[in-house]
């Protein structure tokens, strides 16, 4: 069959492909080009390369199990896509987060974003020819991935923010680690805008090139950094605030122009501000109950005693548990026992605990919203990462679908390198920060 | 604008064409006619209310019920800060609608999505196929008929000559 351009192109000109494989070019996608010369006629976007059938699999899948699918949409900011998901099934649910909770999942989204914003302006540089951009960036990430290492146990695929709080409570000397990945983001960044913002080369690529005027970027439905760069004041954290986030004190950094550079320079920006949140949310943080460490016992011992009577002493749990023993469940989860995994401690060693352990997981029980249909939006790396839920009242979605911010924004790129030449799609490709799995789902 | 107002001045601009009206958990909802579609699109984009984004545009395919589908579209006004749902039921037996391709350029994609997922068929889309599924592609994969596991057979590659 042919394509819509193999149909519209003219006599004269010249037909190539642009990936789904492609060396300068991250993530699958197929630009066909109608070239005269090494201008762009005309071009065709196709996608669907990376489609898992993500929305279809979560209808089959409880909510519970279900996150870790969230993980895999933009595998840059894995913390965030958890973010989405949870907090729409808290609006749904009704469930109230603790404080320490939502300072925590403010700082893990504000370290995904930054870490997000790195991604993309060390892809975009690398393919413009700065390999040191990347080198650079990819140092920053790594500070900023032990902080998750540290806390969620996972670098990339995290599913660490739960229904009703976070999966663990941040580990006694997290203040340390995160310190430093703030210094030395920070470095990077200065760094960067030394190496780029008046390096002729990089000037000359992305300065207006790929301009989107603010009408046209409300008419494609762009949100984010990318309608931020054309001057439209638009930021889910302040217009429609969640968490603790109208406690914070930051700016939304706005560009000019709207071209590629103007991108790069919203994301410069911004990295900045989340540093600053960082910082304001780690003062502010409630302290966790001290917990006693004497009397710690070994399951194995601790479920032979529970046999004869219950067990008062401390469990000593499975390192991978660490953070989410039973005297932290009152700082990091919700108070509404029937949406949380009840603490291992109580499951090993009491019949209440083990029952509760198994109403959660067992088929056809556990969380069960009311009939209805909601949805909910955060501030995503990419703009606006909307979750829409219709529940039947049973324990798995009827339908869930994802608003993927970057859709919107590749809808445009046709518009976008219509008249520029071929060189032009590699920076403005990667100035838009195009997430295959977030897109094609 | 008030957040609440919006659902009040339309019931009181349009009080035979608005069907139901609901804001469950905070979430504004319109639920019209099909017809409608297009004109109350244009109230809305117009000032006060100045919907000028279409924030998301999908489907829920309720099997065994009639009406079967349910568009859902999200609409998003800048200046209020306030996101307003419309839901449009469509039939089994003749499922399309009217394309909004023409006023919202993102609409282009997101129909093409749902054209390919549920079967809808939107009138006057310039270029309605597939976008997410390869041509040749049988069937609706997010069709609550469409079976998990089912597998089709791959795609022959072409002989060059």
């Amino acid at each position: 069959m042919k394509t819509r351009l193999q149909k519209e192109a003219g006599k004269d000109s010249l037909l190539i492909n642009m990936g789904p494989s492609h060396p300068a070019m991250h993530g699958t996608i197929r630009i066909m080009l109608e070239l005269d010369g090494e201008r762009i006629l005309n071009s065709e976007v196709e996608v669907g390369y990376l489609h898992r059938g993500f929305e279809k699999t979560c209808e089959h899948k409880t909510y519970f199990n279900l996150l870790p699918y969230t993980d895999r949409m933009n595998y840059v900011s894995p913390l965030i896509n958890n973010l989405g998901y949870v907090m729409t099934m808290e609006k749904m649910l009704g469930v109230e987060v603790p404080e320490k909770a939502q300072y925590i999942r403010v700082i893990m989204s504000e370290l995904s974003r930054i870490s997000d914003h790195l991604t993309c302006i060390a892809a975009m540089a690398m393919e413009c020819g700065a390999f040191t951009v990347l080198l650079y960036k990819m140092k920053a990430r790594e500070f900023i991935w032990d902080v998750f290492e540290q806390t969620t146990g996972a670098r990339m695929t995290t599913s660490y923010i739960r229904i009703g709080g976070v999966k663990s409570d941040l580990q006694p000397d997290y203040e340390d680690v995160l310190n430093k990945a703030i210094v030395e983001t920070r470095k990077v960044l200065k760094d960067i805008h030394g190496l780029l913002d008046k390096n002729k080369i990089f000037l000359d690529r992305t300065r207006d090139i790929a301009v989107v005027t603010p009408e046209t970027a409300i008419n494609y439905g762009w949100t984010g950094p990318c309608l931020r760069s054309t001057g439209v004041y638009y930021d889910l954290r302040k217009s429609f605030p969640y968490l603790v986030y109208n406690q914070m004190d930051f700016e939304v950094p706005l560009g000019e122009r709207g071209d590629n550079f103007d991108r790069y320079m919203v994301r410069m920006k911004e990295m900045e501000q989340s540093l600053r949140i960082i910082e304001q949310a780690m003062k502010k943080i409630p302290k966790s109950a001290t917990q006693t460490m004497a009397n710690v016992m070994e399951p194995a011992e601790a479920i032979k005693a529970s046999r004869e009577k219950k067990v008062e002493k401390r469990i000593k749990l499975s390192p991978n548990l660490e953070g989410s023993e039973q005297d932290k469940y009152q700082d990091i989860f919700t108070k509404n026992k029937k949406m949380v995994v009840p603490p291992k401690e109580d499951t090993y060693t009491s019949i209440e605990g083990l029952i509760s352990h198994f109403k959660f997981f067992m088929h056809e029980h556990g969380i069960r919203p009311p009939k209805g249909d909601v949805y909910f939006a955060v501030e995503g790396g990419n703009g606006e990462l909307g979750y829409y839920i219709v529940s039947d009242g049973k324990d798995k979605p009827y339908r869930l679908h994802v608003r993927a911010p970057c859709f919107h924004v590749m809808a445009a790129l046709e518009e976008m390198i219509h008249g520029h030449y071929i060189a032009d799609v590699i920076p403005t490709f990667g100035s838009v920060n195009m997430i295959g799995g977030e897109m094609d789902r | 604008m008030e957040k609440k107002e919006i659902i009040k001045e339309l019931k009181q601009a349009f009080p035979e064409k608005i069907k139901n009206v609901s804001s469950e958990l905070g979430d504004d909802t319109v639920i019209i006619d099909k017809d409608f579609l297009l004109d109350l699109i244009q109230f809305l984009r117009k000032k006060p209310h100045e919907y000028t984004m279409l924030l998301d545009l999908t489907c829920v395919d309720y099997l065994g019920q009639e009406p079967r589908f349910e568009m859902v579209y999200l609409l998003l006004s800048l200046a209020g800060k306030h996101r307003l749902k419309v839901k449009i039921s469509l039939p089994e037996k003749d499922p399309s609608i009217q394309s909004l391709a023409s006023t919202w350029k993102n609409a282009n994609w997101l129909e093409r999505e749902v054209y390919d997922m549920f079967g809808i068929r939107f009138i006057g889309h310039p270029d309605l196929r597939r976008l997410f599924m390869y041509d040749g592609f049988e069937g609706h994969p997010l069709r609550k008929d469409y079976p998990l596991r089912k597998s089709q057979p791959r795609i022959q590659l072409k002989k060059i000559k």
